[in-house]
């Protein structure tokens, strides 16, 4: 395996929570967590409400520091860089958020959200180069470059996330962690979009960090795949070999509850068996 | 049971008006659980607000929704007032909104017990147990003094369950029941959902975008888009052999993992409908 | 009425009435107040003893005090006096405010802080600080500007810091931050913007607030000294002749009514158009 173009080792976050009568406890919300995502590969982070997924991700962001461990983007240690030098690795990583309609700014227009990251740039490219370069991005997504002028009401919830999209890919990042980036989505939509992030990567070379709660969606498009719990990664390894073969009961749980069309057709032989105790 | 005969439910909008629902007709019989499928933007919602009389004011409809002969839509709030409830019990999406975030979970349960019914107000409160009990709640004599914001999202789901069920009503509608929540917690509720049918013999709808849930937990489906009814029939017939377009895109649509089992069971359903 | 109830049902979005009508008060007030400044029926601050005390109609418009002064002309120059210290007051207040309010939402140290600090201002009735601002300053414009203005600050702070806030939690800020852009600069591109119709529709309220609390300040001799003419003032002399000449107390007692009932509305129906939870709802 080449070498990994992040590299999370022993992450740990504490949070502390003012409980009843004044008293400080420490929520470990994430909890040695290590994980390597090789360049131009799709990693998904699979796990429940409160697992620490989300957490997980503003870290590698940085967007938030870590209690302990280290977060390294093509061999930078995050954390260790100074902020003009984290300041400048930014353009290497970017994020595509949950929600289509909170995520946009709904008083700027579509072409002055996609630029923003620009912002990232030393020689950030001004009037007709810049405009050529969200208009080059807009397309990549798949939206008429006329789209810059229009603002994001008109647009679909699909659609908002195409744009959220392309603002994440116009400072050409090597990482993108998508945080339940289709989760807000109707189904036709969402396969769309998450055909959309496949052909990016295989264009572009993009690697992926993709945090869900879908097994459907990981299985759709990881090509390795981490299971979370309580703040730790319980199973770790490709998309066959977790989901095809779980180890820990957590992800045969896991597994177990995720509603499938291979029910149909047992719900009446239950019903016309015994009815389960009360 | 529930006869909903060529509803169509219309928004007035600046030059016309918007239809949200656009001639359906559907049925639901006693004991029988009916599954609603659509996108956002389906209706399916809509539909489900005018079975319990909640529809804006400024929505104009036409057809009937009939409730055991009684047409709901040409009701008087005061009838409607003891339908809902007492006819029929309605499950949110968002059990912390569809909650009294100031009532614990045992007064909420109790307070419509003791209005509708007129009982006392400790065989409310045992009724209330009864009733944590029957939706499974974890330790229901500590849970029945908790508030809504002590509980989980599960827990708070199966508290507004228990609220539809104080009214004995004949008829739960669950509009996106479990989309809140996990998928583990999702079973556990859709597998009460389920007991309430077998054993108590309510009819159920069930409104989801979500055909795995439709799958698991419904009798009879109707798949909605853009406000029509495009598919109606048995659950299994209907996502094993879609006749409508729109369904067989949405399946198409599906996860391969969720679309699965279909193509295993498929060759056995299709030799014994032959 | 029900031709009304068709047309809003059929067009009108929320808040058209009381904007409409709020719209016109305040404009109709501003148009007075401007005119004063170039011509006035009479000049408001020329005495004429012989014709003191005149009812309306008899001598100009809305006749004469007790020192034969033009009434009509001095309700006109006292709208512009009004005004000016209204609006010098609420810039004073909307912009330290708004300053205060959305660098509390941006930094958690400086929410303490301001937060306390507007506590100890709101604690200040205006009229009292007015006094004591008087005995430091003498009376005059600058001291009922400082008091009222000083009094805003934590209204405008709190609207400003809680609207901030929940624009702070947006998915839009995250992906602003990871642009790596500042707080500061995040403020002025995200943050005011998506918060502008609060402010405005809070300066629109509070423009009517302090309208009432000059004239409640110059009533006291807090205001402007005379013989500038304010309507504050013009109540306060007129208690006298209370029976002899009750248009003197009528006159400046409905323009002040007049003033805050039309900024009052324009507030509320500016609230329901901007809101846009109640702009979604039509």
């Amino acid at each position: 395996m080449t070498a990994p173009l992040l590299s999370i080792d022993n992450l740990r976050r504490d949070y502390a929570l003012r409980g009843a009568g004044g008293t400080i406890r420490s929520l470990r919300a994430v909890d040695g967590v290590s994980l390597d995502v090789a360049p131009g590969s799709i990693f998904a982070v699979v796990g429940e409400s409160g697992c620490g997924k989300s957490t997980l991700a503003r870290i590698v962001m940085a967007l938030d520091r870590p209690t302990g461990g280290t977060v390294r983007l093509g061999g930078d240690d995050l954390f260790a860089l100074s902020p003009k030098a984290l300041a400048r690795k930014r353009r290497d990583f970017q994020m595509v958020f949950q929600d289509p309609y909170g995520s946009l700014n709904p008083r700027h227009s579509v072409g002055r959200i996609v630029a923003e990251p620009l912002h990232l740039l030393d020689d950030a490219p001004r009037g007709r180069d810049r405009a050529a370069l969200v208009a080059r991005a807009l397309e990549d997504v798949g939206l008429p470059a006329q789209a810059a002028e229009r603002y994001p009401h008109e647009f679909s919830g699909g659609q908002r996330q195409r744009i959220a999209i392309a603002r994440a890919l116009i400072t050409n990042p090597k990482l993108v962690v998508a945080d339940e980036a289709v989760s807000a989505l109707d189904l036709s939509i969402q396969a769309q979009i998450l055909r959309l992030i496949l052909s990016l990567r295989d264009r572009h070379g993009l690697t992926v960090l993709f945090i869900t709660h879908n097994i459907g969606v990981v299985d759709e498009i990881a090509d390795r795949v981490g299971v979370m719990q309580a703040g730790r990664l319980v199973e770790t390894g490709t998309v066959r070999e977790v989901l095809d073969h779980p180890r820990e009961d957590y992800t045969r749980t896991l597994l177990a509850a995720e509603p499938t069309l291979a029910v149909l057709g047992q719900r009446r032989r239950r019903a016309s068996g015994a009815a389960p105790g009360m | 049971m529930l006869a909903i005969r060529n509803l169509s439910i219309a928004f007035p909008r600046p030059g016309g008006e918007a239809r949200v629902v656009d001639d359906v007709s559907v049925e639901v019989g006693r004991g029988e659980s009916l599954g609603i499928v659509g996108e956002s933007g389906s209706g399916k919602s809509m539909l489900s607000l005018a079975t319990i009389g909640l529809l804006p004011k400024s929505a104009r409809t036409s057809g009937e929704i009939l409730l055991e002969g009684k047409n709901i839509l040409t009701m008087g709030e005061r009838e409607l007032c003891s339908l809902r409830g007492r006819r029929i019990g309605m499950i949110f999406q968002e059990p912390m909104t569809a909650l009294n975030p100031a009532m614990t979970a045992g007064e909420q349960i109790a307070e419509g017990i003791r209005l509708h019914r007129g009982t006392g107000r400790a065989e409310a409160r045992a009724e209330s147990l009864r009733l944590l009990d029957r939706v499974r709640i974890p330790d229901p004599a500590r849970r029945i003094d908790s508030y809504p914001h002590e509980m989980s999202g599960g827990q708070r789901q199966r508290v507004g369950i228990a609220i539809a069920l104080a009214l004995k009503p004949d008829l739960l509608i669950a509009d996106e029941p479990t989309t809140a929540l996990d998928v583990t917690v999702q079973k556990d509720i859709l597998d009460i959902l389920d007991e309430l049918v077998a054993d108590l013999g309510l009819s159920l709808i069930l409104i989801s975008h979500d055909l795995g849930v439709i799958a698991r937990s419904t009798d009879r489906t109707l798949v909605m888009c853009r406000g029509r009814a495009v598919e109606a029939g048995p659950t299994e017939s209907v996502l094993r052999r879609p006749s409508a377009p729109y369904t067989r895109d949405l399946i198409a649509a599906l996860p391969r993992r969720a679309r699965a089992g279909l193509g295993e069971e498929a060759p056995l359903a299709a030799g014994g409908a032959r | 009425m029900t031709a009304l109830a068709l047309k809003m049902r059929r067009g009108w979005r929320p808040g058209s009435v009381p904007l409409l009508v709020g719209g016109i008060l305040t404009a109709l007030l501003i148009a007075i107040a401007l005119t004063s400044l170039v011509w006035t029926p009479a000049d408001p601050t020329r005495m004429r003893i012989l014709q003191k005390l005149k009812g309306p109609l008899v001598s100009g418009l809305l006749g004469t005090d007790q020192l034969g002064r033009d009434v009509a002309s001095m309700l006109m120059r006292g709208a512009f006096n009004s005004l000016t210290t209204a609006f010098a007051a609420v810039a004073v207040g909307a912009v330290l405010g708004t300053l205060a309010g959305v660098a509390a939402a941006a930094n958690h140290t400086l929410d303490a802080v301001l937060m306390r600090i507007c506590d100890a201002l709101f604690a200040l009735p205006p009229i009292l600080s007015a006094i004591m601002l008087g005995a430091l300053l003498g009376p005059g414009a600058l001291t009922a500007i400082v008091a009222i203005g000083f009094f805003m600050i934590p209204v405008f702070a709190r609207v400003t810091r809680g609207a901030a806030m929940q624009i702070w939690a947006r998915e839009y800020i995250m992906a602003a931050r990871m642009a790596g852009k500042g707080t500061a600069r995040i403020t002025l591109e995200h943050v005011l913007p998506n918060i502008s119709a609060q402010v405005i529709v809070q300066v629109t309220i509070q423009l009517a607030m302090a309208i009432l609390t000059e004239a409640g300040l110059s009533f006291l001799g807090l205001g402007l000294p005379p013989p500038a003419p304010t309507w504050g003032r013009m109540l306060a002399e007129s208690q006298t002749y209370l029976l002899q000449a009750p248009h003197l107390a009528l006159a400046p007692g409905l323009a002040i009514a007049a003033a805050v009932l039309g900024l009052n509305l324009l507030g509320d129906g500016l609230a329901a158009r901007l809101d846009p939870r109640r702009r979604q709802a039509s």
